[in-house]
């Protein structure tokens, strides 16, 4: 029993990132009708964001070592630390959270820029052609990334404050056996949180209701004489802030490095398949029930009777599923369907 | 530009192969006459030209290509460690066993089309390249790659009294080493071979049957035709032709890893097949040598190049000229693939070949009438 509950959680957390990614690229799907295979790339960014910021708060100088007398010693202190002895280290220590500030604003500007510099001439392009150009994007970003930041992972810190472990077992009443990183309850949350927001939003305010409208026919909305051009450039930026922040919040469970983008990517892609296209509420499925389905397969018990089915799953799940329905499912008739 | 002829396409062959054999001459002004480029250049030949028999044709973009890049390798390596050094069956087996797997993932990938044919291929590319590296580690060596060893059994080798000596031994075709420029002249061969195959395919009806799926599936199936038959016949080829190339990757170098089969390796050969000119002939062939190429050249770049190159500039404009092009040459040499694929695929969907045709067409001096109406007629053709 406490067993079958982490794998749960460790499914969860996962399956809360491919969720995330997983709605971005439906609602891009589902709106725009462009497959993006930059979108991993995206995620790779928010991380990124996160790193940035933390170097750009541990800018180190060096200040003499008072603790030793016999000799001049210097150790390097973050400059806001030794500025503000007291808030400058919680600051530091705050690195993650406070990306998420810094990464809204600047995802919401590449989702922008990328909207309407690119994807926008692509909308009546092929699909192969969507996938081929995005996919050159996201090698850049890749590049780019790896030439700034190197090709190792750079380890982020959660703050310290969760960075111990919660005892979930003794909120069900399971003994002390099952515990669990704080910082992946509080991933878990806030993928919840964000998902709720976006679904809250494209349900319930007028601007969600002209999308969705948009989703299920775009000519009749266009007709109907709102620009819905315009609001398809809105949705492609929330898409990118949901990845980025994906990114950001996912860096003190994974150390990001340059290729993570393209790793969730084909994951994500799965998801979104799994989960039906242009469905968002088929992804955020799909996103949780791959990542628990994932994390069960790599139990050793299961390892044992089936060996590799951990490295497979997902892939297998995918196709039994678009074999079997091929809509996915949660798909609706007449989404991405040739 | 009229309607492809027999005449026609005999002398297409015939220059393709001259140029293909005299690589070694007229590749020498560009410095990319040693043997090990040419292989590759011969080799990702193949490659693209098997994938642009499913791209080019049916329109199928499958993303899971690599895998039968390396099932080939490890087929063919495979056929070293137990059956003989030489490269015939190596290839063979390279062949058919990427024909069995092609079959396999064609059968079920095919059963959907679009974007989620894609999905498929990328999916079971994914599956084949993560059990090569886990599960299947006693037949693939996992992540040091399948080498050969001294206690290899080669049991034809054996059979034919060919001593096992103290170093490790070559592969060969019938006694001839097949590794440098004789080994390129195999590889040149093989690629004029698949070549001459692949332009037969296209022209036969089954060719035009392919590109009528392209153009329309639906009214391909209501005039009666079951589409599925070819359209995996052709995916089945164009995996063997994958196999072929990777087994010719073996025989130029006996080791195959999994890391051929990764999805960038599938990436790399659609943006060969899409940069040379997807549908086209030589295309592909095109594509593949102009990437391998600058692969070549710009990832042997590095710093202290740049700085020569730039040397006659004032110093402060050198070094700004230096950082700005470090990011593209040396490991960046990506950056530069991702942002050319972009750039061909935003400004030339045609590829270099579209780029060719237009150009010929600024020069020609037909009245626009007729060239319309040729590039018609070649628009179909392709």
């Amino acid at each position: 029993m406490d067993a079958i509950l982490l794998q749960i959680l460790n499914g969860l957390d996962k399956g809360g990132a491919y969720a995330l990614i997983a709605l971005g690229l439906t609602l891009v799907f589902g709106t725009l009708g462009v497959v993006n295979f930059a979108h991993g790339a995206l995620f790779m960014i928010g991380a990124f964001c996160a790193v940035t910021l933390q170097k750009l708060l541990t800018l180190s100088t060096k200040v003499k070592d008072e603790s030793i007398t016999f000799f001049d010693a210097y150790k390097e202190v973050p400059i806001l630390s030794a500025k503000f002895p007291v808030v400058g280290p919680i600051i530091v220590d705050l690195a993650v959270p406070l990306a998420i500030l810094v990464a809204i604003p600047v995802m919401w500007i590449i989702g922008l820029v990328m909207e309407r510099g690119l994807i926008r001439h692509f909308y009546k392009r092929a699909h192969a052609d969507q996938i081929l150009v995005t996919f050159g994007l996201a090698i850049i970003a890749q590049e780019v990334v790896r030439h700034y930041f190197g090709a190792n992972p750079i380890p982020q810190l959660a703050p310290a404050v969760v960075s111990g472990s919660a005892n979930v077992g003794s909120w069900f009443g399971l003994g002390d056996n099952v515990v669990y990183p704080w910082w992946r309850l509080i991933y878990l949350a806030f993928a919840g949180i964000i998902i709720a927001s976006v679904f809250a939003f494209l349900q319930f305010t007028t601007f969600g209701m002209v999308v969705r409208a948009g989703m299920q026919d775009r000519e009749m909305v266009g007709m109907l004489g709102i620009n819905i051009q315009k609001r398809f450039a809105t949705v492609f930026g929330i898409a990118t802030v949901c990845a980025g922040l994906a990114g950001v919040m996912y860096t003190p469970i994974l150390p990001p490095d340059y290729h993570m983008g393209m790793d969730f990517l084909v994951l994500s892609f799965v998801v979104v398949v799994v989960g039906g296209m242009g469905s968002l509420g088929g992804a955020v499925l799909a996103g949780f029930l791959l990542g628990i389905l994932q994390s069960f397969a790599s139990m050793n018990e299961v390892k044992s009777i089936i060996p590799g089915i951990d490295q497979i799953i997902i892939y297998l799940v995918a196709v039994v599923v678009l074999l079997v329905r091929p809509r996915g499912l949660m798909g609706r008739k007449g989404v991405m369907e040739d | 530009m009229t309607r492809p002829t027999a005449m026609g396409d005999w002398i297409l062959f015939i220059c393709f192969s001259v140029v293909v054999l005299a690589m070694p001459f007229w590749l020498a002004p560009f410095g990319a006459d040693y043997p090990d480029l040419m292989q590759k250049f011969a080799i990702f030949g193949i490659f693209a030209i098997g994938f642009n028999l499913l791209f080019g044709l049916t329109g199928y973009l499958s993303f899971g290509h690599a895998v039968f890049l390396g099932v080939g390798s490890y087929a063919a390596v495979w056929s070293f460690k137990l059956l003989t050094m030489n490269i015939v069956p190596a290839m063979i087996f390279g062949i058919i066993v990427s024909g069995v797997f092609a079959f396999l993932i064609g059968f079920i990938s095919l059963r959907r089309s679009g974007i989620y044919f894609s999905i498929l291929t990328l999916a079971f590319a994914q599956m084949s390249y993560n059990l090569a590296y886990s599960v299947l580690t006693p037949i693939t060596n996992g992540e040091t790659g399948l080498q050969l060893t001294l206690q290899d059994a080669r049991s034809l080798d054996a059979m034919a009294g060919i001593e096992v000596t103290r170093s490790l031994p070559s592969t060969t075709l019938f006694g001839i080493k097949t590794s440098g420029l004789p080994g390129f002249y195999i590889c040149a061969v093989v690629l004029i071979i698949a070549f001459f195959i692949a332009m037969r395919i296209t022209r036969s009806p089954f060719g035009t049957m392919l590109r009528a799926i392209k153009s329309n599936q639906t009214r391909m199936s209501y005039t009666g035709f079951n589409t599925r038959p070819y359209l995996l016949w052709a995916f089945v080829i164009s995996g063997m032709y994958a196999g072929l190339a990777g087994s010719l990757m073996a025989v130029t170098d006996p080791l195959a890893g999994a890391e051929r089969m990764q999805w960038t390796a599938s990436g790399e050969v659609v943006l060969m097949t899409i940069l040379g000119g997807a549908g086209t002939l030589i295309g592909p062939f095109i594509g593949a040598v102009f990437i391998k190429y600058f692969e070549n050249i710009f990832s042997s770049f590095n710093e202290q190049i740049l700085h020569r190159f730039f040397d006659a500039l004032p110093d402060g404009l050198e070094n700004v000229l230096v950082s700005v092009t470090s990011l593209f040459v040396g490991e960046g040499w990506h950056l530069t693939l991702g942002l050319m694929f972009m750039i061909v695929v935003i400004f030339l969907p045609g590829g270099i070949m579209e780029g060719v045709r237009r150009i010929g067409k600024l020069f020609s001096r037909k009245p626009e009438k007729v060239v319309a109406k040729a590039v018609e007629a070649s628009g179909a053709q392709s």
